[in-house]
This record gives structure tokens, C-alpha cells and sequence, in this order.
């Protein structure tokens, strides 16, 4: 039993930080149908420029507040420099702009700080919480509390405000959008925002865990992106869904089966929903009205 | 990208018509991976090699010739380290190569260095590199098989008959988990749970639950390099793990201990090189004034912890200065035949000793058992 619930906490944990990361790339695509692939260097970004701050004296809590707005604001210079002048181009075009987005981002990082792995302290201390035989890092409890805060508050914003639909209607359609008056480009500068803001939290909240490096953005991204595939792209609740799932298939497979196949197995269930349900588990139907 | 490290002192030389033409200079290739994935390991390869060169040439250089460091980054790909070892020895005319981060940047050097017989240092672990002996090639770092060795050897001590392996899925982990189970057997010690992760992993709880739930396991084995062994490391901990846990030397560096913490990293064993424990070195270490000299360098100009990793270009050096010393001329087949004959040559890495048989020249002394006390390592007899 404890046996169980430790390959739970371990799959909980893994599957926050893949949650995270999967609600960063809803936004983005839910402003425009692009998947961002730079999400995971947002994630990067939020670990690695904490770590700088801290490590030059700052408190941790500050260091982590000028990550998320840094980034943030480099979500926003990409989306100003290289998105909004290819206005207009098909979305696979802006798909593999955020690819050298990325590539760029990493290669900055690399050359700005350093290409050394780093972490910084767990928010609560490293005493492990003992809880029926299992033990989990009280930092686990920090991303997973992350995820849900993050979860509901684009849940809110996506059903509740005024500004979160006009998000869905200028994917929907940009000319009409902006025919019932949504300023589309500010829009898109704010998902861009919005989405990095949310990468780099995921940085902040899963570095103690995961450490961080220059290059590991393509790593989250990649797991994130599943997540997001397997829920349903653009949907909060996929997001979700998705990335808890991920995770805990990889550890009950890791524990259970062999640590050979955990990868191979997570795959397998991806491409199973994705055979059945193409939307993924809570997609939205695509039926374009002509 | 090229950096040519011989700048104001053979101007000087030549504009006082000291210097002849252009062969009282040795000229040296380097190809490494500063940049990368390999980054970590190419990137104070780069730094020692452009150092050492400096160092070496205000001392006067080599026989009295200045030495030229031809560096190139071949960013962990192959196929550019192949480009650039054709580019060093057709363009650049070196007389020897010192390279080769990966095991695979190495393999593609040293086939273009064996066809133009230029002699070529490698700085990877793989056993293939110098295994069967190649005329030209040589190698500087330990290999993955010396690591499980002196691990086992260290087990055997304790009397520890059954342990756990967790391994990394990267090319380093993958490497030494088949390298450690090839040779367990002549231990007399059984793997009993076998365990891998990516190297991009999270938590890996999961496999240590596991490990820990077989039946008579007595230590775990962790190969790998990266943040997993970090991790692992953690995890360890977090379950509350006692039996003693053994790291390789991929992570063996003060930058391990940081990162996994360091109550959690308390206790934790692996081979090293004396390079980590210079201050700790009996007075009459071979290797003591050396790795102290370089730890000094290094760190005093780069303001950064040196790693095992930097001490391999810095042997390789070495081993270069010397064979040229020896042969009077720093014609290549000169060189080759004078590094085959090294003897008793004190490096960070261990003491070198060079046969036509053996072109790594390393035995298991050259790893130090090393165990994490008190927050810091401090060598096991």
C-alpha cells in the first residue's frame, strides 16, 4: 500500500511540473491556434534567472517576482519582433518562428549566464512530509498547488471576463474580432505575456525539484506539449488532466512494469486517445462554420 | 570561433629578427565542445587548453619555441569535429590534436587524425577510442570500465554481495551500466535490481521504491551524469534509504554536493581524481604540486570551481609538453613515438605511463575512493 501511494506522489510531482507546463501553452494557442514551442524555454528562463538573482543576494521570493516579470516581458519582445511582423503568415510559419524563438532563447541563456546546472532552496525546507509509509517534498506540494492556482485562474479568465473571450474570439476569427472592436494585437501581447508569465512561474515553482540548466526547456516543453496534446489542446482542464496523467503513468509503469518502458508506455496511451478521441480528453470539437 | 593565442610575444620576436620563419613555432589543434550539449564538460576544456597555452609560452614556450593553439568548438557534433580535424591538420598544418569531448566527437577526430598520421589526444571516457591500440591515438580520462572496478572493489571491502543499479538513460549512464555489468561477475557481486531513468527526469522515487523492495540489496550503484545523479540523490534521502549509495564519476565535483544538498549527499561514495581533493593530498603526492598549480591557475583566472573534466585537457597538455620536450622536435611521428614512451608522468587526472600496448596509461590507483563528510569530500583508505 504505501508502495502504491509512494509511486503516486511520485507521479503527482512530476505530473505538476508537466501541468505547468502544459497550461503555459494554452494561451498562445487559444489567442491564435499556435503552439508556442519556446514554452519551454520560459520554464528555463524562470529557473535559471531566479537562480542569478538569488545567487547576486536578492531574496528568493524577489528573485522569483523579477523572473516571472522578465520573462513575461520577453514574451512579449518575441511577439512584438518576430510573431506580430509575419502577421498574416500561415500558422505552421509562426509555429517554426517560435522554434528559432527558442533556439534563440537557449542559445542567449547559454552565453548571458552559464552553461552549469543550477538550483536554488525549496520554499518550505527538504524535510520530507511522511504520509501513510510514502514521503513527498513539501516543494511537490508547492507545484501542485501551482498547477491548481494557475488551473482555476485561466479557468476564470477564459469563462468569466470580458478580456478571456476576446482571447477565444480572435482565435476563432481575427477579422471579425476585430470588426466587433477587440484590439487583436493587444490581444496577442498579452497572451504572449500571460503564457510566459506562466512558464516562468512553472521555472520558479519546479527548479528546486528539477534543477535547472540552460538547455532543459526542450525537455519540458516536449513533456508539457504531451500533456497538452493528451488533454485537449487550448482547454485549462486538458491541460490539466493531461500532464497529472503523464506523470503518473510514467511512475506506475517506472514502479510496476520497468523504468525501461515508463516513456514508451506514456507514449502509448497518448497515441491510444489520440487514435480514439483526436480532440485529446476535454478538446473542443472542431467544427469550422463556413 | 578560431583563436590564435601567440599574439605580442612572437611579434616582438620577429621584429627583433629572433624568430626565424614560421617553424619555431609548434602549432597545436584543438577541437572540443564549448558550446552544446557537452557544453559542461568541452566549455573548461577550452578554458584550461587557451590558459595553459598562455602559461607555457611566458615561461618561454617549449624548447624555446612558442607554442599556437588552433581552438575550434565543434558544439558536440560529430560531424563538425570531423570537418574541423581535416580543417587543423590541411589549413592549419598542426603538428598535433588535443580533443574530442564525447566519445563520438573522438571517434570521427581520430579516424582523419590516423590518416594524415598526425598524433591526437582524446578527452572522452570510451575504452573504443584507445581499444585496440590506434598508432596515433591517445587518450587522457579514465575509462567507465576503471570506474565500476574500483567501485566493486570498494563494495568488496564492505562485503556487499547484492546491489541495486538506477542508471541514466544518457550516453554516459547507458555506457557505464553495461560496462559495470560486464565486470560485476569478477566481484563476485550480483545485480539484483536493475533501474534506469532519463536523464531529464523529474523524481525518481518511483525506481528507488523499487530497488529498495528487493530482497537483499545492500548498496546502490547510480552511473550518470547531469542533474539525475542530483536527484537520485535527493530521492534517496527523501525515502530514507540507509544502505550506502555510490555515485560515479560523472559528478564527481563540489558542484554535486551543492546541488543535491548537502545532508543529502552525506555519505555518498565515488571514485575521483585527486583533482577534487588537492588540499586533502598527502605532502608527498606525485600528484600534489600539479593539481594544486592548475587548481590555483584555474580558478584564480576563470573565478570558477576546476572539474574533472578541465584536469583531462590539462593532461592532455601536459602529456603533449612533455612528449615534445623529450623528442627535441615537434614533428608529429617525433611526438607520437615520445607519448608512447611516457613514463611516470604526474597529471590531475592520475600518473601516466604509456606502452605500445597501453595509449591510456592509467591503472585503478589513478581513481581515489572518495566519500562526501561533513558537507565535502574527503578520501576513504
Amino acid at each position: 500500500m504505501s508502495e502504491l501511494l509512494q509511486f503516486l506522489f511520485s507521479g503527482l510531482t512530476v505530473g505538476a511540473v508537466y501541468a505547468l507546463v502544459a497550461l503555459g501553452f494554452t494561451i498562445i494557442y487559444n489567442a491564435s491556434d499556435v503552439v508556442n514551442f519556446a514554452q519551454g524555454e520560459f520554464v528555463m528562463l524562470g529557473g535559471m534567472i531566479t537562480w542569478f538573482a538569488h545567487a547576486a543576494g536578492l531574496p528568493l521570493p524577489l528573485a522569483a517576482l523579477i523572473a516571472i516579470v522578465a520573462t513575461a516581458a520577453l514574451g512579449v519582445a518575441i511577439n512584438k519582433l518576430a510573431i506580430e511582423p509575419a502577421r498574416g503568415a500561415p500558422v505552421v510559419s509562426l509555429i517554426i518562428i517560435t522554434i528559432g524563438a527558442s533556439v534563440f532563447l537557449q542559445g542567449a541563456a547559454q552565453l548571458v549566464f552559464d552553461k552549469q546546472i543550477h538550483s536554488f532552496p525549496a520554499f518550505s525546507g527538504d524535510t520530507p512530509l511522511r504520509i501513510g509509509g510514502a514521503t513527498i517534498q513539501p516543494q511537490s506540494l508547492w507545484v501542485i498547488g501551482g498547477a491548481l492556482v494557475v488551473f482555476a485562474g485561466l479557468w476564470l479568465f477564459f469563462t468569466r471576463t470580458l478580456l478571456g473571450r476576446a482571447v477565444l474570439a480572435t482565435s476563432n476569427n481575427r477579422l471579425a474580432a476585430q470588426l466587433v472592436g477587440i484590439n487583436t494585437n493587444f490581444v496577442m501581447t498579452l497572451s504572449f505575456a500571460l503564457s510566459a508569465g506562466i512558464g516562468a512561474l512553472a521555472g520558479v515553482l519546479a527548479t528546486p525539484i528539477t534543477l535547472t540548466a540552460y538547455n532543459v526547456g526542450i525537455g519540458f516543453a516536449l513533456k508539457g506539449f504531451a500533456g497538452a496534446m493528451l488533454g485537449g489542446m487550448g482547454n485549462p482542464k486538458g491541460a490539466l488532466a493531461g500532464g497529472f496523467l503523464i506523470g503518473l503513468i510514467e511512475a506506475l509503469t517506472a514502479g510496476y512494469l520497468s523504468s525501461t518502458y515508463k516513456e514508451a508506455a506514456a507514449f502509448v496511451v497518448i497515441l491510444l486517445v489520440l487514435f480514439f478521441m483526436p480532440q485529446g480528453l476535454f478538446g473542443r470539437k472542431s467544427t469550422e462554420r463556413v | 570561433m578560431k583563436k590564435t593565442l601567440t599574439t605580442t610575444v612572437p611579434a616582438a620576436l620577429i621584429a627583433l629578427g629572433l624568430a626565424g620563419a614560421a617553424s619555431a613555432e609548434i602549432k597545436i589543434g584543438a577541437s572540443v565542445s564549448a558550446t552544446g550539449p557537452a557544453a559542461f564538460l568541452g566549455d573548461p576544456e577550452a578554458k584550461t587548453l587557451e590558459m595553459l597555452v598562455e602559461e607555457t609560452n611566458a615561461k618561454g614556450g617549449i624548447n624555446g619555441e612558442q607554442i599556437a593553439l588552433v581552438l575550434y568548438d565543434d558544439g558536440g557534433d560529430a560531424n563538425k569535429a570531423r570537418t574541423f580535424a581535416t580543417r587543423l591538420i590541411e589549413d592549419d598544418e598542426v603538428q598535433a590534436i588535443i580533443g574530442g569531448t564525447t566519445t563520438g566527437t573522438s571517434m570521427s577526430i581520430l579516424s582523419v587524425a590516423e590518416d594524415a598520421e598526425i598524433p591526437f589526444i582524446s578527452l572522452a571516457g570510451a575504452i573504443d577510442i584507445i581499444q585496440p591500440v590506434k598508432p596515433f591515438t591517445f587518450k587522457t580520462p579514465h575509462t567507465d570500465r576503471m570506474a565500476c572496478q574500483k567501485i566493486f572493489e570498494d563494495m568488496q571491502k564492505s562485503g556487499i554481495q547484492k546491489i541495486g543499479m538506477i542508471s541514466g538513460t544518457d550516453g554516459f549512464g547507458a555506457s557505464m551500466q553495461a560496462q559495470c555489468k560486464d565486470v560485476v561477475g569478477e566481484y563476485g557481486i550480483e545485480i539484483a535490481a536493475d533501474e534506469t531513468y532519463d536523464p531529464k527526469d523529474a523524481d525518481m522515487t518511483a525506481q528507488l521504491t523499487k530497488i529498495r523492495n528487493t530482497a537483499g540489496v545492500q548498496a546502490v550503484l547510480n552511473p550518470g551524469f547531469g542533474q539525475g545523479p542530483s536527484i537520485v540523490t535527493r530521492n534517496y534521502r527523501q525515502l530514507g534509504i540507509e544502505l550506502p549509495l555510490y555515485q560515479s564519476h560523472g559528478v564527481a565535483s563540489d558542484g554535486f554536493i551543492e546541488l543535491a544538498g548537502k545532508a543529502a549527499a552525506e555519505g555518498v561514495r565515488l571514485p575521483g581524481t585527486a583533482l577534487l581533493v588537492a588540499d586533502l593530498l598527502a605532502e608527498d603526492d606525485p600528484q600534489k604540486p600539479v593539481v594544486t598549480a592548475y587548481k590555483a591557475a584555474f580558478e584564480g583566472k576563470f573565478k570558477e570551481p576546476v572539474g574533472t573534466f578541465g584536469g583531462y585537457a590539462h593532461d592532455g597538455f601536459a602529456l603533449l609538453v612533455d612528449a615534445v620536450t623529450r623528442a627535441g622536435s615537434a614533428e608529429p611521428a617525433a611526438i607520437r613515438d615520445a607519448l608512447e614512451q611516457t613514463s611516470g608522468l604526474a597529471g590531475t587526472t592520475g600518473i601516466y605511463t604509456m606502452s605500445p600496448e597501453d595509449h591510456l596509461g592509467l591503472d585503478l590507483s589513478a581513481f581515489r575512493m572518495l566519500e562526501v563528510k561533513d558537507g565535502s569530500w574527503s578520501i576513504v583508505e
